[in-house]
């Protein structure tokens, strides 16, 4: 009977998901069937019967960000490649994670183009692993970082049970945070709610694993010790709570943070493993050493900056 | 912990203040509380809110502990420890906030995240538990001062080469190395300090004629 009632509840999760997603999905209007924000300076329209030739004007075009509707948005040039299609040339850089709003006078419709589920969630993963990535951009977790990193096996298990960890800790203080703290006027207890948070959960992560997968404990048990009060962990609910992120934010940003720490530490054991063979001069073995070659990842990954992928 | 944890003798007032400056500094000796020595200290005025900050909470809490610790059950000290170093560091982050908003602004994650700094509970648990409230105070002192010391050191060294600055005066002329800014200067330069701390600390035992102490920042151990 487990089985099946598991399955229910999972079901109904599902359903629950699926309601969110479909919050997202745009509204159909008549000539304007949707909007596509097409970085950096692009807004493309498809619409479904061919706009007349006098509408293709910026005029009659009003595209402004969805939380400030008063301000509108230059648009520079119209143009019409195809007859289902209208492409925008705007006078400033458009985001593909923000909600912008298109009034059209001619004819009297208007629309909201928001960033789909699936492309804000890779946004917001693919930023926080490799374009702000914890370590080499935001260097936190350095003490870990640097004490579990010698052996390949014990960076990959600490970067796995870490990965999860975040996830868990990072939905539930999302979840504190903006169901209870928020209302109630308590945002200047958040440090001492997480933390609290954070110990709790980990206290219980661990008595769960213990009681119930013995072998995965076994494995991943010690890692999860360590990790109560990092600063790493804690850095999550923090940041998430600075920018007053949505759920789906808050899932991205602790996915991909973890995701980010997990790879940080496999490519800096795989060097460091090797470093074991190379000459070291005496002042610099250690840490030192350590540091430098740190220092010469996270120029490696001063590379990911380029990507257009920014919050 | 060598040198001040030999039990029944006091240890005095200037002894504490060294040991956290030279023999045990929180961030060159120790190798602890690494985080915001590599990401605030692009400039001394960044280093120096947060050393500032960091001591504040590491003298309050240790005080606090000091003065608590007949009532703190063995079983539960980490737990009273964390909430007691987050309380402090509530209160220092709003008048933080309050009173340097501009500063503030760069380094309030940081700020926050001191209360998961290994430093502040590793003092408590190792000293302030043990000690009256008078030597935790000192010792809570000296490696406030020794971490606040270390990200100034650090600060300067990556204003100046990364800015041709320091505390926001101009010292040098033409191009500064802007990499000594960015966040991989940061590591080369507590890697350049840090080796440069080990040749110091061998020269000089050489001269005393004794090994050099085995030590964390060496060993690569972590906390």
């Amino acid at each position: 009977m487990v089985s099946r009632r598991s399955a229910w509840i999972v079901a109904s999760l599902l359903s629950l998901l699926a309601g969110a997603v479909g919050t997202f999905a745009t509204a159909r209007a008549e000539v304007i069937r949707s909007v596509r924000i097409a970085p950096p300076d692009r807004v493309e329209i498809r619409l479904s019967e061919p706009l007349p030739q006098a509408a293709l004007r910026p005029a009659n075009f009003r595209i402004s960000d969805a939380g400030a509707p008063d301000i509108p948005l230059a648009v520079k040039a119209v143009e019409s490649p195809s007859p289902d299609r209208v492409v925008l040339t705007m006078g400033e850089k458009v985001s593909s994670t923000s909600v912008y709003r298109l009034d059209v006078l001619e004819p009297r419709e208007s629309h909201t183009a928001r960033p789909s589920p699936w492309g804000l969630l890779l946004t917001v993963v693919v930023s926080a692993a490799l374009i702000n990535n914890f370590v080499f951009t935001r260097y936190l977790g350095l003490c870990i970082f640097f004490g579990v990193s010698k052996k390949r096996d014990a960076a990959l298990g600490m970067g796995l049970t870490f990965t999860f960890v975040m996830l868990t800790t990072g939905m539930f203080s999302w979840a504190i945070y903006s169901l209870v703290l928020k209302p109630l006027q308590l945002r200047f207890l958040q440090v001492l709610v997480f933390i609290g948070v954070v110990a709790c959960l980990v206290q219980f992560l661990d008595t769960f694993l213990r009681k119930t997968q013995r072998e995965l404990h076994k494995k991943f048990g010690i890692y999860l010790v360590l990790i109560t009060t990092n600063c790493i962990i804690l850095a999550v609910p923090l940041l998430n709570a600075a920018s007053d992120a949505t759920p789906l934010e808050a899932f991205g940003l602790a996915m991909g943070s973890g995701l980010g720490f997990a790879l940080a530490l496999f490519l800096m054991s795989c060097a460091r493993e090797r470093m074991e063979l190379a000459r070291v001069p005496e002042s610099f073995q250690g840490l030192p050493i350590a540091f430098a070659l740190a220092g010469l990842f996270a120029l490696a990954f001063m590379g990911f900056s380029g990507l257009t992928f920014t919050r | 912990m060598p040198m001040v944890l030999l039990e029944g003798q006091k240890p005095g007032a200037w002894q504490l203040l060294k040991n956290g400056i030279f023999s045990e500094n929180p961030v060159f000796r120790l190798a602890l509380s690494l985080c915001p020595a590599v990401a605030v200290t692009t400039t001394v005025a960044n280093g120096w809110i947060l050393g500032v900050a960091v001591l504040l909470v590491q003298v309050l809490s240790s005080g606090t502990v000091a003065l608590t610790r007949q009532w703190i059950l063995p079983q539960v000290r980490i737990p009273v420890y964390t909430i007691i170093i987050a309380v402090w560091v509530s209160a220092i982050d709003m008048t933080l906030a309050a009173f340097a908003p501009a500063l503030y602004a760069q380094v309030g994650l940081y700020v926050k995240l001191i209360v998961a700094f290994a430093i502040i509970i590793s003092r408590l648990e190792v000293f302030a538990s043990r000690y009256p409230l008078v030597p935790s105070l000192w010792d809570a002192t000296g490696m406030g001062l020794g971490f606040l010391l270390a990200l100034l050191t650090i600060g300067a060294m990556r204003e100046v080469l990364g800015n041709g600055s320091l505390a926001g005066i101009r010292l040098l002329p033409g191009k500064p190395l802007l990499f000594f800014a960015l966040p991989a200067g940061g590591f080369f330069s507590i890697a350049l300090l840090m080796a440069l701390f080990n040749k110091l600390e061998r020269m000089a035992a050489t001269r005393h004629g004794r090994p050099a102490a085995p030590r964390a920042a060496a060993g690569g151990s972590h906390g």
